[in-house]
């Protein structure tokens, strides 16, 4: 029996990536591909979870039993979509509780995001119409990805995500069809989301270091600026159809190229908040360390009564 | 007011309050699994306040639409048990306070079932087998914790002895409610404690847990009078309405 | 390795008479009991079951189709080379 050479593995890893067929659990992979899905995908597990804080925060304020119940509901999903992705990470060979544990103590990192303020109802809107926006642009492309699990746990997150930024757009027409005060507070969600919603594309291509090994193992399929580009073209329209203004001055519409032009990103605020300086890291993390040291004593319940019952049923 | 209004919002404010408690978990569980277990159940909590509010609008002169009666009310106007309101403490608190409560609506719809009322009876086939997993659920839990570790156990008994008392209240029947039952519009409440204390005592032996003794003290959710906690409840729950009167969401 | 983590289970749902089971992911579960429950919560929550089928992935035995026959290593017959999977002798405290 031929033994093969690393090289060998390694070529036929590529053309397999090349010819979009999937790499499942137990195929050889780089050490390196394995490393960068476990972060990858781990991070976008941990900004599902983190990002049931922000909007769980106004399911008791919701204004109207059908709010309460939708927001429960994409909450929940959320939480859903996270457990998906856990379990694609698992597929690597790392257990969950290791991921978590690198997210509590900083290691790895959510959707900065995450770490700004729901303050008011109309937050809700911003965040569904354009986090969840800029989520799906960045799932879609997902979608054909080239780890297996990864690939077929994101057609399964897409598949739910639509109504989520559906949701988040009616919101905010809602809120614009009604009251000036509900118009006041529907341009103010916009204009303290619009950027940190930019900003989840990460930086710009030119300042990214992973993207080119990233898109050669199709573990990325779009630039950082590709997407940023299309959310902007996307959402743009939609801004001007219910009447608000999005917070560009230097926003344009450029017939030769096809596209908007937009103003500048302030990467010092990117790189702060990335960096754990933003309005609500700290609180953020220490809610999720909260809720898995008050949950040690269940966990440790749960499992206590499990041996118990094995150790009944053995004798 | 009515009888069978006064019924109904008993019915919805019960599940409403209840869904509300349990909202204030989202993202807080003790593990992925587990919150999005419990924000199941407080979404068909808020489901059924919806289904039941909607038909009690029906009957209300001061409320026409099921928002009006979540939200508009004020705290002598609700009818919940103080069960419900009882804050959400530890994770067996949580559980044993909907152990309690699943424990008596699980009876509950499938008597009122039979309803010669037509939606009342449809209200509760629709509640009822969702009721039944939440009743699986948190007697599974309260199993573990009883049978757990030593922590467990002294927890789960805490928040059994502690919240005791508040469930006579579910029993309750008055006059407007004897009267319903002549009428084949609701079963008799009281006598439904027959089938919960079997359900109860069931799962606290296998949980070796122990029922305390005392029977608690007669709780006056069902006429309006109720806990400490309810104002801040309602203040939480209202705040959008109240503050931002007349609009549309 | 940390052992007081609940088991891993894969999850297999079908969601409607007539189909086959299918592997849908997994989830943390201390027990069978348990595992169910918690794979209706998070599986079916569209209303997507009606039948569901929960292992515990280390119990899976596996053959895939891999280059391990060409490799200087044992092929694996698990289900993917989870830590949890694999137990240690005592004494290994992290690996």
């Amino acid at each position: 029996m031929e033994t093969m050479t690393l090289e060998k593995l390694a070529e036929n890893f590529q053309a397999k990536i090349d010819a979009d067929i999937k790499i499942e659990p137990n195929d050889w992979m780089p050490d390196n591909y394995r490393k960068t899905l476990i972060r990858q995908i781990s991070q976008h597990a941990h900004s599902e979870i983190v990002g049931m804080l922000p909007e769980g925060n106004w399911i008791t304020r919701a204004p109207s039993l059908r709010r309460k119940a939708v927001l429960l509901a994409k909450v929940q999903d959320e939480a859903g979509h996270g457990l998906y992705l856990y379990s694609a990470t698992e597929t690597l060979g790392v257990s969950r509780e290791d991921t978590i544990d690198d997210l509590h103590q900083g290691k790895v990192k959510y959707s900065s995001i995450f770490n700004y303020p729901t303050l008011t109802w109309a937050d809700m809107g911003a965040v569904g119409w354009l986090v969840d926006g800029a989520a799906i642009m960045n799932q879609v492309a997902l979608c054909r990805t080239s780890y297996g699990p990864y690939a077929r746990a994101m057609v399964k997150i897409c598949k739910e995500e639509s109504f989520h930024q559906r949701q988040g757009y009616e919101i905010m027409t809602n809120l614009m069809n009604g009251t000036a005060l509900q118009k006041e507070m529907a341009q103010d969600a916009l204009n303290r989301f619009w950027w940190p919603a930019l900003m989840m594309f990460g930086p710009s291509d030119a300042e990214s270091k992973h993207t080119e090994q990233s898109m050669r193992w199709r573990v990325k399929r779009y630039t950082n600026d590709e997407l940023r580009q299309a959310f902007v073209d996307a959402t743009v329209p939609q801004a001007e159809l219910i009447g608000l203004t999005v917070p560009d001055p230097k926003l344009k519409w450029n017939e030769e190229r096809g596209h908007y032009d937009f103003g500048d990103i302030d990467w010092d605020e990117f790189w702060q908040v990335v960096g754990g300086n933003g309005p609500c890291n700290k609180e953020r993390i220490e809610a999720r360390v909260k809720a898995k040291e008050d949950g040690a004593w269940v966990r440790e319940a749960a499992t206590a009564f499990a041996e118990k019952r094995k150790m009944r049923e053995n004798q | 007011m009515e009888n069978k209004l006064k019924f109904l919002l008993r019915l919805g404010d019960d599940s409403m309050i209840l869904g509300q408690r349990l909202s204030e978990l989202c993202g807080h569980g003790p593990i992925l699994e587990e919150d999005i277990a419990m924000t199941n159940i407080a979404l068909d909590l808020i489901g059924q306040a919806t289904n039941i509010y909607t038909y009690a609008a029906t009957l209300s002169t001061d409320f026409n639409d099921a928002d009006g009666l979540a939200f508009l009310r004020f705290e002598h106007q609700y009818y919940n048990a103080v069960l419900v309101e009882q804050p959400n403490g530890n994770f067996g608190d949580t559980l044993v306070r909907q152990f309690f409560f699943d424990a008596f609506r699980v009876p509950l719809f499938q008597q009122m079932m039979q309803s010669k009322d037509e939606t009342i009876a449809a209200i509760a086939e629709k509640s009822l087998k969702e009721t039944r997993y939440h009743l699986k659920h948190s007697s599974e839990w309260v199993i573990r914790l009883g049978d757990g570790t030593e922590l467990s156990h002294e927890r789960a008994q805490l928040a059994v002895f502690d919240l005791w008392r508040y469930t006579q209240e579910l029993f309750h029947m008055d006059d407007a409610e004897r009267e319903l039952v002549d009428a084949g519009i609701i079963p008799n409440l009281a006598d439904l404690r027959g089938t919960w204390l079997q359900t109860v005592e069931s799962v606290m032996q296998t949980a070796t847990l122990q029922i305390p003794e005392n029977q608690g003290f007669f709780g006056a959710g069902r006429l309006g009078r109720h806990s400490e906690y309810m104002g801040y409840i309602l203040a939480q729950m209202q705040y959008m309405q109240r503050a931002y009167p007349g609009m549309q969401w | 390795m940390k052992s007081n983590e609940w088991p891993l289970w894969e999850v297999f749902i079908r969601s409607k008479q007539g189909l086959n089971h299918k592997h849908v992911g997994s989830l943390r579960a201390p027990d069978a009991e348990m595992a169910l429950q918690n794979a209706r919560d998070v599986y079916t929550r569209r209303s997507e079951g009606i039948s569901i089928w929960v292992v515990q992935s280390a119990l899976i035995v596996a053959s895939d189709p891999t280059e391990a026959d060409a490799l200087f290593e044992p092929a694996d017959s698990k289900v993917y080379r989870h830590p949890t999977f694999y137990d240690l002798p005592d004494g290994i405290e992290h690996m």
